[in-house]
């Protein structure tokens, strides 16, 4: 590591003319798009199949337990358990009469594979978060909807949906800039690989920084991500209004 | 509304909802029952017991030799497949680093959170608003200033290095406190002020006290999080005395002795880093739920 030296923002130029970089935002958004919308949509099925039939301490446990262990522990998991030759997921594709997966060395699936594993570790407090929306929701809303004669389906598209608007906000802006961070799921599994098929923005900053030592540009990077970070989250706040609420 | 065809559908719909949340908590358990089961077993079954549910020819050999309970000259430690680790070493490096981060972390936050909710001084709200802005700034922009600063202080490798940035530097912690402190009685603390107590005596006899059970939420949060903590660590703290678990986990795995990770050894350990999460939901469970449930802490 160098003494710091004042360059005139040749690192900002730098880093507009870095194609790695802008390969891996690329990563990195498609990251985000595997692992929020799934990861959301269980979630919220989730929060509503627990407020209508399992109200319980102990099923609400089971469904948190994957976000109380470990990042490090969720991907080593899921590395054994997708291991080509001896991981349980793989014997029972096998035995299922589908080939063995290598999940985490294919090029292609790598990245979605990650994005899997996130969401077996995220989907529990997703759900919890909306079944705590659920419950702020009036009864007496559904039990006049219930005399107009809505059934369950109207009920979550008229009522559900558009009362947990705040809730909704707060889960997206704080999934996607934890989403767009990952990094200890790709230190345990892939190290950025194949080839660089899941080098996402904070992969390559820790490269740059912490393995090659260009801390400046490093910097310059982490900068970048804070300011995309920044207008994901206003956009999103705008998007959806998230100071009004339906009840008013 | 007694209608057969109408219950006969609600029923059927319940069942429909029961099965699916029994996927899904088979989907949340089931991997670490696969990982339980494979840290219980022979490390020479792997191959012909992958397919199985249970454990095979059942030992607790792996656990004893990733703790080192098992004397070196052992000769069932010649397996080529094993690969070397001091587990018991990263657990108390865990429990150090987790007392470190979290104790003066509470202690910090909460002292600031009753600042920020009733003293009066210039720029309070001002520096408020920038701890909150604080919360939105991703923890790797922080590390690269935080590892020269460590790194310059001499701290690599040291446990006072890997916790520091914990102890002090908890919006989050401050936020959720300062909320709480703000619904305090007024009554009780100007009824103390009243007794000649000053605003020290105040925070700890009345405040404190009150909040006792905003304190312990917070506390099993910041304990859960220091626990399972990786990214940090494993810039600033990965010489052979210092890593945590997490660190020492990753580590472990990168080693392939026979070509592959020591898989039954690996597991052996994931199941050590589970078991104190698992002890503390079964102990505060309705606590912890809540805590993540209320808090949307992350």
């Amino acid at each position: 590591m160098r003494a710091p030296v004042l360059n005139a923002g040749a690192n900002y130029i730098k880093l507009w003319n870095d194609p790695n970089f802008w390969n891996s935002m690329k990563i990195t958004i498609l990251y985000v798009v595997y692992n929020i919308p799934i990861q959301t949509v269980i979630g919220l099925l989730l929060a509503v199949l627990l407020a209508r039939f399992g109200r319980s301490i102990v099923l609400r446990s089971i469904i948190l337990a994957p976000y109380l262990i470990a990042n490090v522990i969720a991907a080593i998991i899921w590395f054994w358990m997708l291991d080509p030759l001896l991981g349980f997921g793989n014997v029972v594709l096998h035995w299922l009469g589908f080939g063995r997966i290598a999940f985490f060395s294919d090029r292609d699936l790598a990245l979605p594979t990650i994005a899997a594993v996130n969401i077996w570790r995220h989907m529990g407090l997703v759900a919890l978060l909306f079944y705590t929306g659920i419950q702020t929701i009036p009864k007496d809303i559904y039990e006049a909807a219930r005399i107009e004669g809505a059934g369950p389906w109207k009920n979550f598209t008229n009522i559900t949906l558009p009362l947990l608007r705040p809730t909704f906000v707060f889960v997206l802006v704080t999934s996607i800039i934890g989403s767009f961070q990952v990094f200890d799921t790709i230190a345990v599994t892939t190290l950025g690989g194949p080839g660089y098929a899941t080098r996402t923005i904070v992969w390559y900053i820790y490269q740059e920084g912490f393995v090659s030592f260009r801390m400046g540009y490093a910097s310059t990077m982490s900068c970048a991500l804070f300011l995309c970070l920044a207008i994901v989250t206003v956009v999103q706040m705008r998007i959806m209004r998230s100071g009004q609420s339906e009840l008013g | 509304m007694g209608n057969p065809s109408s219950s006969l559908e609600i029923r059927s719909r319940r069942w429909l909802g029961y099965t699916v949340l029994v996927v899904f908590a088979l989907i949340s358990l089931g991997p670490m029952w696969i990982a339980a089961k494979t840290a219980l077993s022979d490390s020479r079954t792997l191959f012909t017991g992958a397919s199985s549910l249970l454990p095979q020819d059942p030992t607790l050999f792996n656990f004893e030799r990733v703790i080192g309970l098992v004397n070196p000259a052992d000769p069932r430690l010649q397996q080529t497949s094993f690969g070397k680790i001091d587990f018991y070493r990263a657990l108390t490096n865990s429990v150090i680093f987790t007392l470190l981060a979290v104790v003066p972390q509470i202690a910090c936050s909460a002292m600031a959170a009753y600042a920020f909710a009733r003293l009066r001084f210039p720029g309070r709200r001002l520096i408020f608003f920038l701890f909150l802005s604080a919360t939105m700034i991703p923890a790797v922009v922080l590390f690269i200033p935080n590892f020269i600063l460590i790194k310059d202080l001499g701290w690599l490798n040291t446990f006072q290095g890997m916790a520091a940035p914990y102890a002090l530097m908890t919006p989050f912690a401050v936020f959720f406190l300062r909320q709480m402190f703000l619904s305090t009685p007024r009554e009780l603390e100007e009824s103390a002020r009243i007794d000649g107590a000053n605003y020290f005596s105040i925070f700890f006899r009345v405040v404190l006290p009150i909040h006792r059970s905003a304190l312990a939420t917070l506390t099993i949060l910041s304990v859960l999080n220091a626990w399972n903590e990786f990214f940090w660590p494993f810039l600033v703290g990965r010489a052979e005395n210092v890593p945590v678990m997490a660190v020492a986990i990753n580590a472990f795995r990168s080693q392939q002795a026979g070509g592959v990770p020591d898989w039954s050894g690996l597991m052996a350990c994931t199941v050590l880093g589970i078991i104190p999460v698992a002890i503390l939901l079964v102990i505060f469970g309705r606590k912890v739920v809540e805590a993540f449930q209320y808090t949307g802490y992350r």
